[in-house]
């Protein structure tokens, strides 16, 4: 590892809002060339993490250099090295994507070529659509589209997918992967747990605005959350299964029910929950 | 320094692209004003001293809407869509990004007057305006007044529902007052006093004497401290309440 220093370095930040205490002291440190994410449930302080980061807040106190500078002064020079996907931003509805485009990348002194990125982003068809007519989910493609023109070192994705469709969540993951093999450094917020796995090196369980663990996904218990299969069995009574494999599971009980000649009834499947992981984390605690 | 020119310069024409690409916009930046011109020309056709109150009241009426109108609906609708808080948080200057946009009314307004001036001339007789610098400054001088108010009253609009209210609870009642003013002269004292010392009356007064071959001239001088004013009280809470995001309660 060389000298180069972290991209993202927060310690003892807090940012409180009258009486009320959205962060409560997080320390975190991202290394350039890293996927960071930012798990919690909705108003755990995620956003406002990212946002003092961003430079859209003042924090109250702590220390905060994102790529070397203090967000809060709001430079230029950082704001070009940066790309950010709000929660949710919009954006003019009388352009089109290719027009949104071209007019961000003249922001920036070396900007990405605005049809390499209509492509990365999914927008080729809809290039010159007016943005009045994009779907939800186009909508967000633009999002990240507009994020990514200005070519950023520093990528801030806050609750990319929230809402999205399985489908157009993969392939914002695929984006996302992309970005990460050329280099980018990248801070996500989500409250999606398989999503912290699928694209973090590295996963800071944030609750109440404070830290609870921090770590690679499979080392903080995260992994050891399992998938929960309910039916009621013949007796009567809820049987309940903890698995990894769904599907596996899933198949022979259904398989042993069809040789009977029986349904599952009440039959259930319920993804480990952020709540599940919460529980270990503070039983083990 | 070139550069941020060269943003705004970018800035004024993507505004200039979705202004024409909104119909709704279109419509009130040009039709309305026209409408109110052909119906108060239609009423008061008989009397060329009625028409030439009505162009210049027409004209000081333009301005405001082009700008305080315009911009305090467009500042709202942005903010509360989460533009501009996505262009806060680009490299773009605030100064280039409200360059643009101040062009951009400048541009409107500029055109709307045309308009005006012209339909005086070709329908109403009253001639081409005889002190055309005068015209231009009080024109840029309402311009930027009404511009810095815009954007500073759209920092009370709490959300994009209710900006037609606010907005017209405060364009009409000015509108009336002044016009009211501008054309009676038998009108109360303390209706007078009001309306002088609001902006659109001096506005309103400047441009008549500028449009209108003989018409009675007031105080430049006075008319435009007056308008200066308001815009210095405009713009210093244009800058200090300006709030690029939706309020979070």
């Amino acid at each position: 590892m060389s000298e180069t220093p972290a991209a993202i370095e927060v310690s003892a930040l807090c940012k409180r809002y009258g009486d009320y205490e959205a962060v409560r002291g997080i320390d975190i440190t991202v290394q350039r060339g890293e996927v960071f994410g930012l798990l919690g449930p909705n108003g755990a302080g995620k956003t406002t993490t990212v946002e003092i980061l961003e430079g859209y807040r003042a924090r109250t106190s702590g220390e905060v250099s994102v790529l070397g500078q203090d967000p809060a002064n709001r430079s230029i020079e950082l704001r070009r090295r940066i790309g950010i996907v709000l929660q949710s931003g919009g954006i003019y509805s009388h352009i089109t994507p290719r027009e949104a485009l071209r007019h961000w990348a003249s922001f920036y002194p070396h900007p990405r070529d605005v049809e390499e990125v209509l492509d990365l982003a999914g927008l080729r068809e809809k290039a010159d659509v007016r943005s009045r007519r994009l779907s939800g989910g186009q909508l967000r493609r633009l999002d990240f589209a507009l994020a990514l023109v200005g070519d950023p070192e520093l990528i801030f994705l806050d609750e990319p997918t929230t809402g999205f469709d399985p489908e157009a969540r993969r392939a914002a993951w695929e984006t996302v992967r992309s970005l990460r093999e050329l280099g980018k450094t990248i801070l996500l917020t989500t409250h999606y747990l398989e999503e912290a796995q699928a694209l973090a090196d590295r996963v800071a369980i944030v609750k109440d605005g404070r830290i609870l663990a921090i770590g690679p996904p499979r080392e903080l218990g995260v992994g050891a959350a399992h998938y929960r299969v309910v039916y009621r069995g013949r007796d009567g009574e809820l049987v309940e299964l903890q698995t990894d494999d769904p599907t596996r599971l899933l198949h022979e009980l259904a398989g042993e029910a069809l040789e009977r000649g029986e349904s599952l009834q009440e039959l259930s499947v319920a993804r480990p929950t952020l709540e599940d992981v919460y529980l270990e984390l503070t039983a083990d605690a | 320094m070139p550069e941020t020119l060269a943003l705004s310069w970018r800035q004024y024409r993507l505004e200039r692209r979705m202004f024409w690409r909104n119909p709704s916009a279109a419509f009130f930046n040009f039709v309305l004003p026209l409408l109110f011109l052909a119906a108060g020309g239609a009423i008061l056709s008989g009397s060329q001293r009625d028409l030439n109150k009505l162009v210049p009241a027409i004209a000081g009426m333009s301005v405001m809407s082009t700008t305080f109108t315009a911009l305090a609906y467009n500042i709202v609708f942005l903010r509360e869509r989460g533009v501009l808080k996505r262009i806060r948080g680009t490299p773009l200057p605030t100064i280039s990004y409200f360059g643009g946009v101040a062009a951009n009314a400048v541009t409107n307004t500029a055109l709307q007057i045309v308009i005006v001036v012209a339909a005086g001339r070709l329908i109403f007789g009253i001639g081409w305006p005889p002190h055309v610098a005068t015209l231009i400054v009080f024109v840029l001088v309402g311009v930027v007044c009404f511009a810095a108010l815009g954007v500073a009253f759209a920092h009370a609009i709490p959300n994009f529902e209710s900006t037609a209210a606010y907005v017209n609870a405060v364009f009409l009642p000015v509108v009336f007052v002044s016009f009211y003013v501008f054309d009676s002269s038998s009108a109360p004292g303390f209706v007078r006093t009001i309306a002088d010392a609001l902006p659109l009356t001096p506005l309103i007064e400047g441009l008549s004497s500028a449009m209108v071959a003989g018409a009675h001239t007031p105080s430049h001088l006075d008319a435009l401290a007056v308008i200066g004013l308001w815009g210095v009280f405009g713009l210093y809470f244009a800058v200090r309440g300006f709030s690029w995001e939706q309020s979070r309660t």
